[in-house]
């Protein structure tokens, strides 16, 4: 660490706010800033597409943590700022306002923007998106009124909104150009679950197909354009077609970046004085090389490694994601990262709702969709995190007994890890 | 506004009023009190709003029964699970929790 200043926090998301809260946890007692752009305290993303969007829902229960807390634990909070430019040299930042505060080490904690639609009518009233609470206000009041809702973008994001609005009655169309329901996420045999579970709930997919323009009538977006020259109605418009990491403010310090900011198994730039975490940060994945996760999960955990080390408590990040998503009445947990499997073995019934998705790749277990099967999750954060080989042989016996496999992962994981 | 009491695992004792359907978990976060992370916001999908509830009590009489997630949540908490273990976050206050003694393990994560 660099000699004078505080612990400089860029990004006030459930990552910044890990750091700055597990600094205390840890003992550390230098100063703690954490420089937020939205003018809220931190608060909690997932509920926006989810419970936020609910007709009854209290606003107030997304707060991570109330304002007092920031005061009892000695971390300053600069909000509604941003950090604009980094003079790692001197050791310094400079905010929006034109302030230049030295640090003692910089946490990257950026995190993600929207990907924006870029077609003729795109920027008109009526066309949302979904990232912050502001947005989730603005979206949450139109959707109150909405009868017909379009959402281009099957994602994570996309899904739930459909979800929501389908219990409420809307009529709700999700239209991408991928094959699949969350196509990149997930797997063959879960998305297809998915599909049919919306279609089930009154939700209209429609896959294959691009959106040309939204369609405008009075000021406000009326429908859209698909590239057939076919056009659907809308009243509103979700675009939810993924995110771009927030990694400018390193790029202009010189710092490299790669599909996100680039840091070592210990979240560290190439920069000993700077450290970055959460959504922005492509870390080091053994067989995957860098990649960026987009997780609370992924957020807390890297943000808790980084503030043990800041403390002086040294560990490598080598935690295994986990995911999850509500849709209606389901759960879908996914535990380590699937993609590149080669091998899928469904355990459980998706008829039923409630099935698991193990995926292989070269005989290894390297992830688990569950459907309402929580047990099977559970177990295999147990299985992967330490390492605990399961054959698809094994799987196959266990397909039908979730205890036997719960049991399984817990014995190994007691031997391994006594 | 019924209160609950937090026993923290030194044997501290406070008292919290919570708004009737407010989950434990939302309450002792948003009162930002120590002894519960709630990470997943209440999905339960973390495991770090485990507690520990007499089913002796009163008050515990009208907790709803343990579901199969949270059954399977719970095996899966930091803290030795007990015959009293709970996820806070499935437990949404009514009048009938006045005074209910809430026990917090010793950590979450």
């Amino acid at each position: 660490m660099s000699s004078s200043g505080p612990v400089i926090i860029a990004g006030a998301g459930q990552a910044g706010f890990q750091v700055a809260s597990s600094l205390r946890d840890e003992g550390f007692a230098g100063d703690v800033l954490l420089i937020g752009e939205e003018p809220e305290f931190p608060y909690q993303r997932p509920p926006l597409s989810k419970a936020a969007l609910e007709a009854n829902h209290n606003g107030a229960s997304v707060f991570l943590r109330p304002p007092k807390f920031f005061e009892e634990k000695k971390i300053g909070l600069q909000a509604g700022k941003k950090v604009v430019s980094i003079d790692r040299a001197g050791g310094s930042v400079t905010t929006c306002s034109g302030e230049r505060i030295p640090y003692q080490h910089l946490v990257l904690a950026t995190g993600t923007r929207n990907r924006t639609l870029d077609i003729p009518g795109s920027k008109t009233r009526g066309v949302f998106y979904l990232r912050t609470i502001a947005d989730a206000r603005g979206f949450g009041e139109q959707l109150e009124r909405a009868k017909r809702l379009v959402i281009i973008g099957a994602g994570f994001i996309g899904m739930e909104v459909a979800a929501t609005a389908r219990k409420r009655s809307i009529d709700t169309t999700v239209l991408d150009i991928a094959p699949r329901p969350m196509a990149r996420a997930i797997t063959a045999a879960t998305a297809n679950f998915f599909h049919n579970f919306h279609s089930s709930l009154g939700t209209k997919i429609r896959l294959g197909v691009e959106v040309s323009e939204i369609v405008v009538e009075n000021g406000a977006a009326a429908g859209v354009l698909l590239q057939t020259g076919e056009r659907v109605d809308a009243d509103l418009i979700l675009v939810g077609i993924g995110v771009i990491a927030n990694s400018e403010l390193a790029s202009e310090a010189g710092l490299a970046v790669q599909n996100g900011i680039l840091v070592d198994e210990y979240l560290k730039t190439e920069d000993q004085n700077i450290s970055a975490v959460g959504d922005c940060a492509a870390f080091p994945v053994r067989s995957l090389g860098n990649i960026r996760i987009e997780s609370v999960q992924n957020a807390t955990d890297q943000a808790r490694c980084v503030a043990a080390r800041l403390a002086g408590r040294v560990d490598c990040y080598t935690n295994v994601p986990w995911f999850w998503s509500d849709q209606s009445t389901i759960k879908l947990q996914i535990v380590g990262l699937v993609s590149g499997h080669d091998d899928v073995l469904v355990a459980g019934s998706p008829d039923e709702a409630c099935f698991s998705a193990f995926c292989f790749r070269n005989g290894s277990l390297v992830g688990i969709e569950s459907v309402n099967r929580p047990a099977d999750h559970m177990a295999g954060r147990r299985l992967l995190r330490h390492g605990i080989p399961i054959s698809q042989d094994q799987v196959e016996d266990f397909k039908f007994d979730v205890k036997a496999l719960e049991a399984y992962a817990r014995t190994a994981a007691l031997e391994a890890c006594p | 506004m019924p209160s609950i009491i937090l026993i923290h695992d030194d044997g501290t004792r406070e008292t919290l009023d919570v708004a009737v359907g407010t989950t434990i978990m939302h309450a002792v976060v948003a009162a930002g009190k120590d002894g519960i992370v709630g990470e997943c916001g209440g999905s339960a999908m973390c495991a770090t709003c485990h507690v520990y509830i007499d089913r002796d009590q009163e008050q515990a009489k009208s907790l709803p029964d343990v579901s199969a997630v949270e059954d399977a949540m719970l095996d899966s908490a930091t803290a030795e699970r007990r015959e009293t273990s709970r996820l806070s976050c499935q437990l949404r206050v009514t009048e009938a929790f006045e005074g209910l003694e809430v026990r917090l393990p010793e950590r979450q994560l």
